[in-house]
């Protein structure tokens, strides 16, 4: 294998690693660049690595079987990628006045190259180093709000969460070591019988990844967390870094624990009603939007689990289309917001109230968000909804299903609040008429267009289709 | 003839009053309606055509695409008897609606841009034949209503709206329930499905439809206002606006009685047969209940809500009575109860604008100052006890005939206690028209020419309106003819 193979196997990750380099080399030696050329030719770089991720999709594995690449793992990369890209463009005015902006971008960067090797990952070993590689240094992100104390304690309580979960992970993985005699996952899935000692281990991988999606009952620090890191942090952690979670988690249950499936099944279905329950029910009385976003980000973890316990090849498709169609509407929530708490620093619900009166365009973002997230038509978010639901139902998981439907009603009303505070209520003092700068103008076109359009072509949901597997 | 063009227009509508300015917004929704309403006709005159060249198709102008075809999901529309009817009905109240609403000031453009979203949900609610494509519109119906009667309303209307929309979504959360399990017991096929044709071929067993049905009716049912999940209706009728309360009685309340006759009784006919004692019972407390809380009733919009929970319960018990006449008159009735409510709402708001107040006793002697209005209020009230020549009187009369067919002493007590709330009826219309309408002007303001009759958008509205019920009323046979044919084809399993 020639080195241009190996790059071209490897390219989101090389290409990452290319901008790490260029960042050190821009921060060690030249201060008089200009912030907003750097933080264009940033941005112009992850868009880079999308485009060159769409093109050829080489299969095949690096590094004796630890590296995987194929057309799955390069859509669910390109999707990280795509949510990374309007998150950063979505954070420019903030980055803009940050005084350490080039190291933001490092340590995201480390992130993303994290949750490529992540995804990709064909190993356990592999998979353990790349998950602390794209925690820690989010850690280091959520304390980035220099002049809120609230942000290093968020930083501090994901470090310490985190760590925990690691912990956890790597005792169930060591058992699976022992047990199976190997690390890699064809290895494993060969040796593994099912054992009890064997389902101990998957016990406690899995306690590892309900940290990282925060699963009921391992949510508890995801509030705080989100409420206190900077908000492009926030989306990021509600987003990709669950995203990319949940891919990898998909990804180990099919191909190495698909023994055991009846036992994961029974538990992930358990998993999603408590997540869904427990999410919308501290949803509804939350008053801050970003603590509020978190566990509604919570409930929707409970939905996305239905797909997963369903583990066929539309129930994964309806996971990547509708994590897809949540990258949408959750950064167009979390953008509406970032672009309030810049100019205002207002970040309650009854800040909210009159907004319509002054900023319509930013109190229709915001309403198309919440709808989508709340599966309403004619938004992508009920084609989502709707498809994780019947993925479920073709499972035979109908309590399941009968619960998450009773569950959407509970998440309408709190959703439907923040719209009745937008548009209903009335206001002495409403949020003053501002024009949000025109990075976040795009995040906001682009993701409203989302909302409204992915739903309605069949072409996206058949590509996901065909790079999808089940059980 | 392409059904597509029913939901077209309005979504031309719609991109209309987003481009053009604020002050066109409700011209632009008035050429969209009476293109809705002319199309409408045109589409009667078409299916008429068809049927008399004798096509027996049980659908006409179908057309399906594909949309989703990993789930087996199409787009596919078309017609039968039942939903052209419907379909009538909604660009009617659609066209009077927007007439209605043609001074509203506040938000002009959101508010026409919610109406129009409303009956284009309606109206590929009733053309759709797939399940998701048909539950995708029905959401669509559910959703505006809530920043119609939070903004435009009037009274308690946030506590309403949320309770309207709060109760409605459970409603289609149920009837999601229900196809989502359809879709998994249908694998008995081989593949998947959410065609309404294929499942209702599918034989399904009495088990799987003893437990799929109770989701499917009792979550349109919420909709149409079923005992005991009536209570959104008085609280979301008496707080939207004018056009918003002539959509939810006329035409919401209408989704649900097409849904559980024409989704939950055609696929599962077992299950309806099983189940029916019980709908008919709630039916029949929803219609006594319904008709004595409206006797107490001194805000006659809140009258008029109450009353249309009592009149819906007809279409139930004729739904669950299961014989031809029966089901046919439950049909009438939602056209009739469609047409009648909406204009009965659209007068109490052009009343309510004039006098500022509901309230019954308040009023007095109106018909003087106002004889226009008056004589419309006396024609709905009249419309709405059913007195023969209008509209009312065909739909009750045929689902007392349907239902006295069943030969059981069940069957015939409950058909008698329906029958009696007639007179309830007549006891609060009367009432609401003398206190209201005859008798000395009460209020001195209303005195000496302060208070106008209606202006040509209204008087076309209700006469409208007024002429749909008389049609029906005088000539209801093409009409009853139409839905007949269709109810013979689509319920052969199921009458006894």
């Amino acid at each position: 294998m020639t080195v241009l193979n190996y790059i071209s196997m490897m390219r989101f990750e090389v290409a990452s690693l290319g901008v790490i380099a260029l960042l050190l080399l821009i921060k060690i030696f030249s201060d008089k660049l200009n912030v907003s050329f750097i933080l264009g030719m940033v941005n112009l770089s992850l868009l880079a690595i999308l485009v060159a991720g769409f093109i050829g999709h080489p299969h095949g594995s690096v590094f004796g079987g630890m590296f995987l690449n194929d057309g799955t793992l390069i859509l669910e990369k390109e999707i990280i990628t795509f949510a990374t890209l309007l998150i950063s463009l979505q954070a420019y005015n903030w980055l803009k006045n940050h005084q350490h902006y080039i190291e933001f971008y490092l340590l995201l960067f480390s992130v993303l190259i994290g949750m490529y090797f992540l995804i990709s990952s064909g190993n356990f070993l592999m998979f353990y180093l790349s998950l602390e590689m794209a925690t820690i240094p989010l850690a280091a992100l959520a304390a980035f709000d220099f002049n809120r104390i609230r942000s290093a304690e968020s930083a501090g309580k994901m470090i310490l969460s985190s760590a925990f979960s690691s912990a956890i992970l790597l005792f169930g993985l060591s058992i699976l070591y022992g047990t199976t005699g190997s690390l890699d996952f064809t290895a494993v899935k060969e040796a593994y019988s099912s054992s009890v000692l064997e389902l101990f281990a998957l016990t406690f991988i899995f306690v590892g990844f309900a940290f990282k999606i925060s699963i009921v009952p391992f949510h508890f620090w995801t509030a705080d967390v989100y409420e206190g890191a900077p908000i492009a942090i926030t989306s990021f952690l509600s987003v990709v870094s669950k995203g990319a979670s949940i891919f990898i988690f998909m990804t180990i249950l099919y191909k190495v624990f698909a023994m055991s499936s009846a036992t994961w099944i029974n538990i992930l279905v358990l998993l999603s009603i408590i997540t869904m329950t427990i999410g919308n029910l501290f949803a509804l009385r939350q008053n801050n939007i970003k603590r509020f976003l978190a566990f509604s980000s919570i409930t929707q973890a409970g939905y996305i689990l239905i797909g997963v316990a369903a583990a066929s090849v539309q129930s994964m498709t309806s996971v990547l289309y509708f994590i897809l169609i949540y990258i949408f509407s959750n950064i167009g929530a979390f953008t509406v917001v970032s672009v309030i708490a810049d100019k205002t620093g207002k970040d309650n619900v009854d800040d909210y109230k009159g907004l319509y009166k002054t900023n319509p365009l930013l109190s229709l973002a915001l309403m198309l968000a919440l709808f989508s997230l709340a599966g309403v038509p004619p938004t992508a978010g009920f084609f989502g909804k709707v498809f994780l639901l019947a993925s479920g139902a073709s499972a035979g998981l109908i309590t399941l299903i009968i619960i998450a439907s009773l569950n959407m009603i509970i998440s309408l009303y709190y959703y439907l609040r923040i719209v009745k505070a937008m548009f209903v209520d009335k206001n002495e003092n409403p949020i003053e008429k501002f024009s949000s700068d025109s990075s976040a103008k795009i995040v906001m076109v682009i993701c409203a267009l989302g909302i409204l359009v992915t739903g309605f072509i069949n072409y996206i949901f058949e590509y996901i289709h065909s790079l999808s597997f089940g059980l | 003839m392409n059904l597509s063009l029913l939901i077209l227009i309005p979504v031309l509508t719609l991109v209309g009053i987003l481009l053009f300015k604020r002050e066109n917004a409700r011209v632009v929704a008035f050429a969209g309606s009476l293109l809705q309403l002319c199309l409408a006709l045109f589409l009667l005159f078409a299916y008429m055509n068809e049927r008399s060249a004798g096509n027996a198709a049980s659908l006409l102008f179908e057309s399906k695409y594909i949309w989703f075809s990993q789930w087996n999901i199409n787009y596919h529309i078309g017609i039968d008897g039942i939903s052209l009817a419907m379909i009538l009905l909604t660009s009617v109240v659609l066209f009077a609606g927007v007439l209605v609403s043609w001074n509203v000031e506040y938000q002009t453009k959101e508010f026409f841009f919610l109406l129009v979203m409303l009956a284009m949900g309606a109206f590929g609610f009733f053309i759709s034949v797939d399940l998701f494509t048909q539950f995708f519109f029905f959401e669509l119906a559910v959703i505006p209503k809530y920043l119609l009667i939070a903004i435009w309303g009037s009274g308690r209307k946030e506590y309403s709206a949320m309770k309207l929309v709060l109760m409605l979504m459970g409603g289609s959360a149920l009837v999601l329930i229900g196809i989502l399990s359809l879709y998994y017991f249908s694998v008995q096929s081989g593949t998947p499905t959410f065609s309404l044709l294929e499942i209702s071929k599918l034989g399904l067993s009495p088990e799987k439809q003893m437990f799929v049905f109770p989701f499917l009716f009792i979550g349109f049912g919420v909709l149409s206002a079923m005992f005991p999940f009536h209570t959104w209706a008085p609280d979301g009728h008496s707080s939207a606006p004018t056009a918003a309360s002539m959509f939810l009685a006329g035409i919401s309340m209408k989704l649900g009685g097409y849904g559980c006759l024409r989704v939950a009784t055609v696929l599962l006919p077992d299950a309806a047969r099983e189940y029916s004692i019980y709908i008919i019972i709630l039916a029949c407390i929803g219609i006594l209940y319904g008709a004595f809380v409206t006797l107490k009733q001194r805000d006659i919009k809140l009258m008029n809500a109450y009353s249309s929970v009592s009149h819906c319960g007809f279409v139930l018990l004729g739904i669950a009575m299961l014989t031809r006449t029966a089901m046919t008159g439950a049909v009438l009735q939602m056209i009739s109860h469609g047409v009648m409510t909406a204009l009965f709402f659209a007068v109490i708001g052009m009343i309510y604008e004039r006098s500022h107040t509901r309230i019954g006793s308040e009023m007095g002697g109106l018909l003087k100052v106002m004889p226009f209005l008056g004589t419309i209020f006396i024609i709905a009230g009249l419309t709405s006890l059913g007195l023969p020549g209008f509209s009312g009187f065909v739909a009750e009369m045929t689902v007392f005939v349907g239902s006295f067919q069943v030969a059981d002493t069940f069957h015939r007590v409950a058909t008698i206690i329906a029958t009696a709330s007639i007179v309830v009826t007549a006891v609060y219309i009367l009432r609401a028209v003398g206190i209201s309408l005859w008798g000395p002007i009460k209020n001195p303001e209303y005195s000496g020419g302060n208070l106008s009759d209606a202006t040509w958008n209204e008087k076309l509205a209700s006469a409208v309106l007024v002429v749909s019920i008389v049609i029906m009323g005088t000539m209801p046979l093409w009409l009853s003819d139409m839905i007949t044919k269709t109810t013979e084809t689509l319920f052969g399993a199921v009458i006894k």
